[in-house]
Protein backbone atom coordinates (compact mmCIF):
# COMPACT_ATOMS: atom_id res chain seq x y z
CA UNK A 1 0.00 0.00 0.00
CA UNK A 2 2.26 3.00 -1.26
CA UNK A 3 -0.08 6.81 -0.88
CA UNK A 4 -0.25 8.75 -3.48
CA UNK A 5 2.73 11.63 -4.19
CA UNK A 6 1.51 14.61 -1.80
CA UNK A 7 1.76 18.39 -3.24
CA UNK A 8 4.04 19.93 -0.23
CA UNK A 9 2.18 23.37 -1.29
CA UNK A 10 -1.18 21.48 -0.43
CA UNK A 11 -2.71 22.78 -3.97
CA UNK A 12 -5.37 20.75 -4.34
CA UNK A 13 -6.65 20.97 -0.88
CA UNK A 14 -6.30 24.91 -0.85
CA UNK A 15 -7.80 24.87 -4.52
CA UNK A 16 -11.05 22.94 -2.61
CA UNK A 17 -11.16 25.49 0.84
CA UNK A 18 -11.20 28.30 -2.13
CA UNK A 19 -14.60 26.59 -4.14
CA UNK A 20 -16.11 25.93 0.04
CA UNK A 21 -15.44 29.53 0.33
CA UNK A 22 -16.94 30.95 -2.90
CA UNK A 23 -19.71 28.38 -2.18
CA UNK A 24 -20.51 30.20 1.33
CA UNK A 25 -20.24 33.42 -0.20
CA UNK A 26 -23.13 32.57 -2.43
CA UNK A 27 -24.74 31.40 0.64
CA UNK A 28 -24.11 34.57 1.84
CA UNK A 29 -25.53 36.89 -1.22
CA UNK A 30 -28.89 34.43 -1.02
CA UNK A 31 -29.87 34.77 2.47
CA UNK A 32 -29.41 38.99 1.68
CA UNK A 33 -31.86 38.05 -0.84
CA UNK A 34 -33.92 36.18 1.58
CA UNK A 35 -34.26 39.21 3.87
CA UNK A 36 -34.56 41.23 0.57
CA UNK A 37 -38.08 39.67 0.00
CA UNK A 38 -39.35 40.51 3.54
CA UNK A 39 -38.14 43.39 3.25
CA UNK A 40 -40.16 43.95 -0.55
CA UNK A 41 -42.87 42.67 1.66
CA UNK A 42 -43.65 39.90 -0.19
CA UNK A 43 -45.48 40.06 -4.16
CA UNK A 44 -44.95 37.34 -6.64
CA UNK A 45 -41.91 39.35 -8.53
CA UNK A 46 -39.66 39.16 -5.31
CA UNK A 47 -41.10 35.91 -4.51
CA UNK A 48 -39.74 34.61 -8.23
CA UNK A 49 -36.63 36.18 -8.01
CA UNK A 50 -35.86 34.91 -4.87
CA UNK A 51 -36.51 31.27 -5.87
CA UNK A 52 -34.28 31.70 -8.76
CA UNK A 53 -31.87 32.84 -6.45
CA UNK A 54 -31.95 30.02 -4.33
CA UNK A 55 -31.61 28.15 -7.30
CA UNK A 56 -28.78 29.42 -8.80
CA UNK A 57 -27.31 28.76 -5.07
CA UNK A 58 -28.12 25.39 -5.47
CA UNK A 59 -26.81 25.04 -8.65
CA UNK A 60 -23.28 26.73 -7.94
CA UNK A 61 -23.11 23.94 -4.84
CA UNK A 62 -23.61 21.11 -7.51
CA UNK A 63 -20.84 22.88 -9.56
CA UNK A 64 -18.25 23.31 -6.35
CA UNK A 65 -19.22 19.72 -5.11
CA UNK A 66 -18.70 17.69 -8.40
CA UNK A 67 -15.10 19.85 -8.58
CA UNK A 68 -13.77 19.10 -5.31
CA UNK A 69 -14.82 15.37 -5.99
CA UNK A 70 -12.02 15.81 -8.44
CA UNK A 71 -9.73 17.84 -6.85
CA UNK A 72 -9.05 15.06 -4.26
CA UNK A 73 -7.35 13.13 -6.59
CA UNK A 74 -2.90 13.62 -6.57
CA UNK A 75 -3.18 15.19 -9.18
CA UNK A 76 -6.37 17.00 -10.63
CA UNK A 77 -7.41 17.89 -13.79
CA UNK A 78 -8.26 21.34 -15.34
CA UNK A 79 -10.92 22.78 -14.46
CA UNK A 80 -13.30 22.72 -17.42
CA UNK A 81 -14.78 25.43 -19.09
CA UNK A 82 -18.01 24.61 -18.82
CA UNK A 83 -17.80 24.68 -15.09
CA UNK A 84 -16.19 28.01 -14.83
CA UNK A 85 -19.12 29.17 -17.21
CA UNK A 86 -21.48 27.26 -14.86
CA UNK A 87 -20.33 28.96 -11.71
CA UNK A 88 -20.22 32.77 -13.48
CA UNK A 89 -23.97 31.74 -14.66
CA UNK A 90 -24.79 31.16 -10.91
CA UNK A 91 -23.54 34.53 -9.83
CA UNK A 92 -24.86 36.44 -13.23
CA UNK A 93 -28.19 34.86 -12.11
CA UNK A 94 -28.24 36.12 -8.98
CA UNK A 95 -27.14 39.93 -9.73
CA UNK A 96 -30.12 39.73 -12.01
CA UNK A 97 -32.74 38.86 -9.95
CA UNK A 98 -31.41 40.84 -7.45
CA UNK A 99 -32.60 44.03 -9.66
CA UNK A 100 -35.63 42.56 -10.16
CA UNK A 101 -36.27 42.54 -5.96
CA UNK A 102 -35.51 45.97 -5.40
CA UNK A 103 -37.91 48.49 -3.88
CA UNK B 1 -7.13 48.73 -32.41
CA UNK B 2 -10.63 48.36 -31.46
CA UNK B 3 -11.35 46.27 -34.00
CA UNK B 4 -8.56 43.84 -33.05
CA UNK B 5 -9.49 43.70 -29.22
CA UNK B 6 -13.40 43.20 -30.26
CA UNK B 7 -12.04 39.95 -32.26
CA UNK B 8 -9.97 38.84 -29.42
CA UNK B 9 -12.74 39.53 -27.00
CA UNK B 10 -15.20 37.27 -29.53
CA UNK B 11 -12.33 34.90 -29.86
CA UNK B 12 -12.10 34.45 -25.79
CA UNK B 13 -15.52 34.01 -25.47
CA UNK B 14 -15.98 31.30 -27.66
CA UNK B 15 -12.99 29.50 -26.19
CA UNK B 16 -15.42 29.35 -22.86
CA UNK B 17 -17.98 26.77 -24.76
CA UNK B 18 -15.08 25.09 -26.47
CA UNK B 19 -13.09 23.67 -24.01
CA UNK B 20 -11.35 21.24 -26.02
CA UNK B 21 -9.52 24.27 -27.92
CA UNK B 22 -7.93 25.39 -25.03
CA UNK B 23 -6.03 21.94 -24.53
CA UNK B 24 -5.01 22.25 -28.41
CA UNK B 25 -2.89 24.87 -27.95
CA UNK B 26 0.37 25.01 -26.58
CA UNK B 27 1.69 22.39 -23.58
CA UNK B 28 -0.10 21.55 -20.44
CA UNK B 29 0.99 23.91 -17.43
CA UNK B 30 2.22 22.69 -14.20
CA UNK B 31 -1.09 21.37 -12.65
CA UNK B 32 0.15 23.85 -9.94
CA UNK B 33 -0.42 26.64 -11.52
CA UNK B 34 -3.54 25.85 -13.01
CA UNK B 35 -4.69 25.40 -9.89
CA UNK B 36 -3.62 29.12 -8.97
CA UNK B 37 -5.57 30.67 -11.78
CA UNK B 38 -8.51 28.66 -10.84
CA UNK B 39 -8.25 29.97 -7.04
CA UNK B 40 -7.83 33.22 -8.67
CA UNK B 41 -11.17 32.74 -10.42
CA UNK B 42 -12.86 32.22 -7.01
CA UNK B 43 -11.22 34.88 -5.67
CA UNK B 44 -13.04 37.06 -8.24
CA UNK B 45 -16.12 35.48 -7.60
CA UNK B 46 -15.99 36.32 -4.25
CA UNK B 47 -15.66 39.39 -5.20
CA UNK B 48 -18.29 39.23 -7.61
CA UNK B 49 -20.66 38.12 -4.88
CA UNK B 50 -19.52 40.31 -2.43
CA UNK B 51 -20.70 43.32 -4.77
CA UNK B 52 -24.04 41.62 -5.33
CA UNK B 53 -24.93 41.02 -1.59
CA UNK B 54 -23.83 44.88 -1.03
CA UNK B 55 -26.33 45.72 -3.71
CA UNK B 56 -29.03 43.89 -1.33
CA UNK B 57 -27.16 45.64 2.00
CA UNK B 58 -27.89 49.07 0.34
CA UNK B 59 -31.61 48.78 -0.46
CA UNK B 60 -31.90 47.25 2.69
CA UNK B 61 -29.90 49.09 5.26
CA UNK B 62 -30.50 52.65 4.18
CA UNK B 63 -34.35 52.96 4.55
CA UNK B 64 -33.69 56.99 4.81
CA UNK B 65 -32.45 57.73 1.48
CA UNK B 66 -34.63 58.56 -1.32
CA UNK B 67 -35.36 56.04 -3.63
CA UNK B 68 -33.88 57.09 -7.05
CA UNK B 69 -30.46 57.76 -4.86
CA UNK B 70 -30.75 53.87 -3.27
CA UNK B 71 -31.86 52.51 -6.51
CA UNK B 72 -28.97 54.27 -8.27
CA UNK B 73 -26.44 52.90 -5.55
CA UNK B 74 -27.91 49.82 -5.54
CA UNK B 75 -28.10 48.41 -9.42
CA UNK B 76 -24.56 49.72 -9.32
CA UNK B 77 -23.23 47.51 -7.14
CA UNK B 78 -25.07 44.54 -8.57
CA UNK B 79 -23.99 45.66 -11.88
CA UNK B 80 -20.70 45.69 -11.23
CA UNK B 81 -21.02 42.36 -9.68
CA UNK B 82 -22.03 40.92 -12.86
CA UNK B 83 -19.31 42.63 -14.75
CA UNK B 84 -16.93 41.03 -12.33
CA UNK B 85 -18.29 38.00 -12.72
CA UNK B 86 -17.90 37.95 -16.82
CA UNK B 87 -14.23 39.43 -16.27
CA UNK B 88 -13.34 36.20 -13.85
CA UNK B 89 -14.18 33.96 -16.38
CA UNK B 90 -12.36 35.88 -19.09
CA UNK B 91 -9.26 36.85 -17.16
CA UNK B 92 -9.38 32.83 -15.96
CA UNK B 93 -9.20 31.71 -19.77
CA UNK B 94 -6.72 34.15 -20.80
CA UNK B 95 -4.52 33.19 -18.08
CA UNK B 96 -4.66 29.44 -19.01
CA UNK B 97 -4.07 29.84 -22.60
CA UNK B 98 -1.20 32.13 -21.76
CA UNK B 99 0.22 29.61 -19.88
CA UNK B 100 -0.23 27.07 -22.27
CA UNK B 101 1.52 29.26 -24.59
CA UNK B 102 4.37 30.38 -22.62
CA UNK B 103 3.48 33.80 -23.12
CA UNK B 104 3.31 36.49 -20.22
CA UNK B 105 0.09 36.73 -18.35
CA UNK B 106 -2.20 39.61 -19.34
CA UNK B 107 -2.03 42.68 -17.84
CA UNK B 108 -5.50 44.81 -16.97
CA UNK B 109 -6.80 47.54 -16.06
CA UNK B 110 -9.87 46.27 -14.44
CA UNK B 111 -8.86 46.03 -10.88
CA UNK B 112 -7.49 49.98 -10.43
CA UNK B 113 -11.05 50.45 -12.13
CA UNK B 114 -12.66 48.46 -9.83
CA UNK B 115 -10.92 49.79 -7.05
CA UNK B 116 -11.86 53.33 -7.86
CA UNK B 117 -15.33 52.85 -8.47
CA UNK B 118 -15.82 51.07 -5.19
CA UNK B 119 -14.26 54.22 -3.75
CA UNK B 120 -16.42 56.81 -5.39
CA UNK B 121 -19.72 54.29 -4.42
CA UNK B 122 -18.38 54.29 -0.46
CA UNK B 123 -17.45 57.60 -0.65
CA UNK B 124 -21.07 58.49 -1.60
CA UNK B 125 -22.33 56.23 0.63
CA UNK B 126 -20.83 57.93 3.46
CA UNK B 127 -21.81 60.99 2.83
CA UNK B 128 -25.25 60.01 2.39
CA UNK B 129 -25.24 58.26 5.84
CA UNK B 130 -23.26 61.29 7.62
CA UNK B 131 -25.18 64.21 5.92
CA UNK B 132 -28.05 62.73 5.17
CA UNK B 133 -28.46 63.24 1.52
CA UNK B 134 -31.89 62.29 -0.56
CA UNK B 135 -33.70 61.75 3.07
Amino acid sequence: MTEPVRDPGLQPERTRLAWRRTTLACAVAASLAGRQTLHAGGGPLPVLALSLVVLSWLAFVAVAHHRVRHLHAPRPPLLTPRAAVAAVSCVMGAAVCGAAMLR
Amino acid sequence: MTGGRLADAVAGVRLWFAPERLREEGDTPDYRFSLANERTFLAWLRTAMALVGGGFAVDQFLPDTGRALRLALALTLLAGGAVCALRAINHWIRCERAMRRGEDLPVSRFPVMLGLAVGVVALLMVIVVAVGWGG
